[in-house]
């Protein structure tokens, strides 16, 4: 059975998917949402809203999604299991498939070390796979993590993510292996900087025949400046930025980074697109939500269909 | 064992403040081990307090008692002879120890000097790591003998994680990523392909999540 999820619909039609993010506002504004919700609009097939990502309070996802609904867009919920215990999880799971939210990404979440609230308590009660899992159970079975009924099925296209240059790298396509049985649906993979690592990383997968069993969108960043490209090298974990490319950025006029930034965003697409078992991308432009457009036109994705 | 540390001297000299007969409590067991509540550490203690209060100009009597366990009513009850001569107690015992002598002397304040941090182990001389978080329902069969409930900061039962970098946590680079670990005990082993097998959902009914937890022997009751 397929769901509503648009998303789902362009990946089954076998067109190449475009998603992109929108990170909600640290406040109780909804324009903020509407104004980044329409950047996108008609330039993505469907939208991630974070789930107070890095650890950082924002408004919740659930209604960020709904703004973004109401404006015409097709929204990924986020969920992660930092913050929320299975009570709450199937709970919002439920609300959120009320209000017509078709799509969940279910993720462990980073530790709230890295956030604004660093003495929080952290939940962790069940971990990103058996979040999957839940899903597909109140989804498929009609139940719950109690074995208890659910009466009203929530009809939700389920998706996870996966971080290709994390380490141990040799379990890195059996982690997504185990994301897929577990019921995810699609995956959308950390940022793709070093593609040589990402080809290997595919070649695993399909080794294994997982780009069968769940659509691969490969994550894109456009740089913004030389400094971002740097803390993103040194300061976050899990990321893998190549030297060469920020002597790229380094090589070109002061004014002219960003679109140096733009430009490799774009042709890393181009590559990533040519590797078999590619399904789509997930454009991730960290507060720079108006540049999506010009991205997406520029690879070639636009329109969509 | 149960695994301490001393409190930061300030916090310490700020509890006692209103008082000037104080009993400083030290224990022989685990944090005689850890080098953090033991005979050695009472006295230490002791002569900081004093030294600082004489040069306040607000002297205190000490008393120094280390006592066998604290967490074993036989030996908690041999304070009883003097513990009234003192108007308050600073335990350097663990957690479990303050309270105890604590619910035996109800007219008397027990004050931590320690703050009980986890159970854990001697990686090297003077360097403790923790091990287990008491979840009450041990899976260290399914994990190859490390635990990720405790050893990983996101207790991740089927990881590790995007932020597993070079065999390390994302939270902190000084710590091994529980994961990596495990991973390497699967190769280790041959048994990568249990690595596919999904864990379950952890029942957390068993630890603290199900209630402060006891257990009984009815056979050793007297
Ligand atoms: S890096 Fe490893 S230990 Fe740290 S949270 Fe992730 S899986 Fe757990």
């Amino acid at each position: 059975m397929s769901t509503q999820s648009n998303l789902e619909r362009v990946l089954k039609s076998g067109t190449f998917a475009v998603t992109s993010e929108c990170g909600p506002p640290r406040g109780a504004d909804p324009e903020v949402v509407k104004k980044k919700g329409s950047y996108l609009l008609g330039y993505v097939d469907c939208v991630n809203v974070t789930d107070n990502q890095t650890s950082v309070v924002r408004m919740s996802s659930f209604s960020a999604c709904l703004v973004l609904k109401g404006v015409g867009l097709d929204p990924i919920m986020q969920m992660v299991c930092r913050d929320r215990n299975r009570i709450a999880m199937q709970s919002d799971i439920l609300g959120a498939a009320a209000l017509g939210i078709n799509n969940l990404l279910c993720l462990s979440g980073d530790h709230q070390k890295f956030g604004d609230h660093p003495t929080a308590k952290n939940v962790f009660d069940i971990d990103s796979i058996q979040l999957i899992q839940t899903v597909k159970g109140m989804r498929d079975e009609g139940r719950f993590i109690s074995g208890q009924e659910v009466k009203g099925k929530p009809n939700i296209f389920i998706g996870c993510v996966e971080n290709p240059f994390a380490d141990p790298f040799e379990i890195r396509a059996l982690r997504l292996a185990k994301k897929a049985a577990a019921g995810a649906q699609f995956v959308q993979t950390q940022c793709v900087f070093n593609v040589e690592k990402f080809e290997k990383w595919m070649e695993m997968v399909r080794d294994l025949g997982i780009h069968e069993k769940i659509h691969i969108l490969a994550g894109i960043t456009p740089m913004k400046s030389i400094g971002m490209a740097q803390y993103m090298k040194n300061s976050v974990p899990g990321m893998d930025v190549p030297e060469e490319q920020i002597e790229r950025l380094k090589g070109v006029p002061k004014e002219k980074v960003t679109e140096e930034g733009i430009k490799i965003a774009v042709e890393t697409i181009e590559r990533v697109r040519a590797i078999k078992g590619v399904a789509g991308v997930h454009i991730m432009a960290i507060e720079w939500e108006e540049k999506v457009q010009e991205i997406v036109k520029a690879a070639g994705l636009h329109p969509r269909p | 064992m149960i695994v301490a540390n001393r409190k930061p001297f300030e916090e310490i000299i700020e509890m006692l403040k209103p008082y000037s007969k104080i009993l400083l409590l030290g224990c022989n067991e685990c944090v005689t081990v850890c080098a953090t509540g033991g005979s050695k550490e009472v006295a230490v203690l002791a002569s900081e307090i004093r030294l600082y209060r004489q040069k306040e100009g607000k002297p205190v009597e000490i008393g120094e008692v280390t006592l066998e366990r604290n967490c074993d009513p036989e030996y908690v009850e041999s304070l009883k002879p003097f513990i009234h001569d003192y108007e308050v107690v600073l335990s350097m015992a663990c957690g479990c120890g303050i309270q105890f002598v604590g619910e035996h002397y109800r007219d008397r304040l027990v004050l931590p000097a320690v703050n009980t941090t986890f159970y854990g182990v001697t990686e090297e001389h003077g360097v403790w790591t923790e091990r287990c978080q008491g979840c009450g329902n041990c899976i260290l069969h399914k994990t190859l003998g490390i635990c990720p409930v405790t050893r990983c900061a996101k207790s991740i039962f089927n990881g590790p994680c995007g932020g597993s970098q070079g065999g390390k946590c994302e939270v902190d680079r000084d710590i091994p990523c529980a994961w990596h670990l495990i991973v390497d005990r699967y190769r280790e082993l041959n048994m990568m392909d249990k690595y596919l097998e999904i864990q379950p959902m952890k029942d957390w009914s068993t630890s603290r999540d199900g209630g402060p937890r006891k257990r009984v022997r009815e056979d050793l009751k007297i």
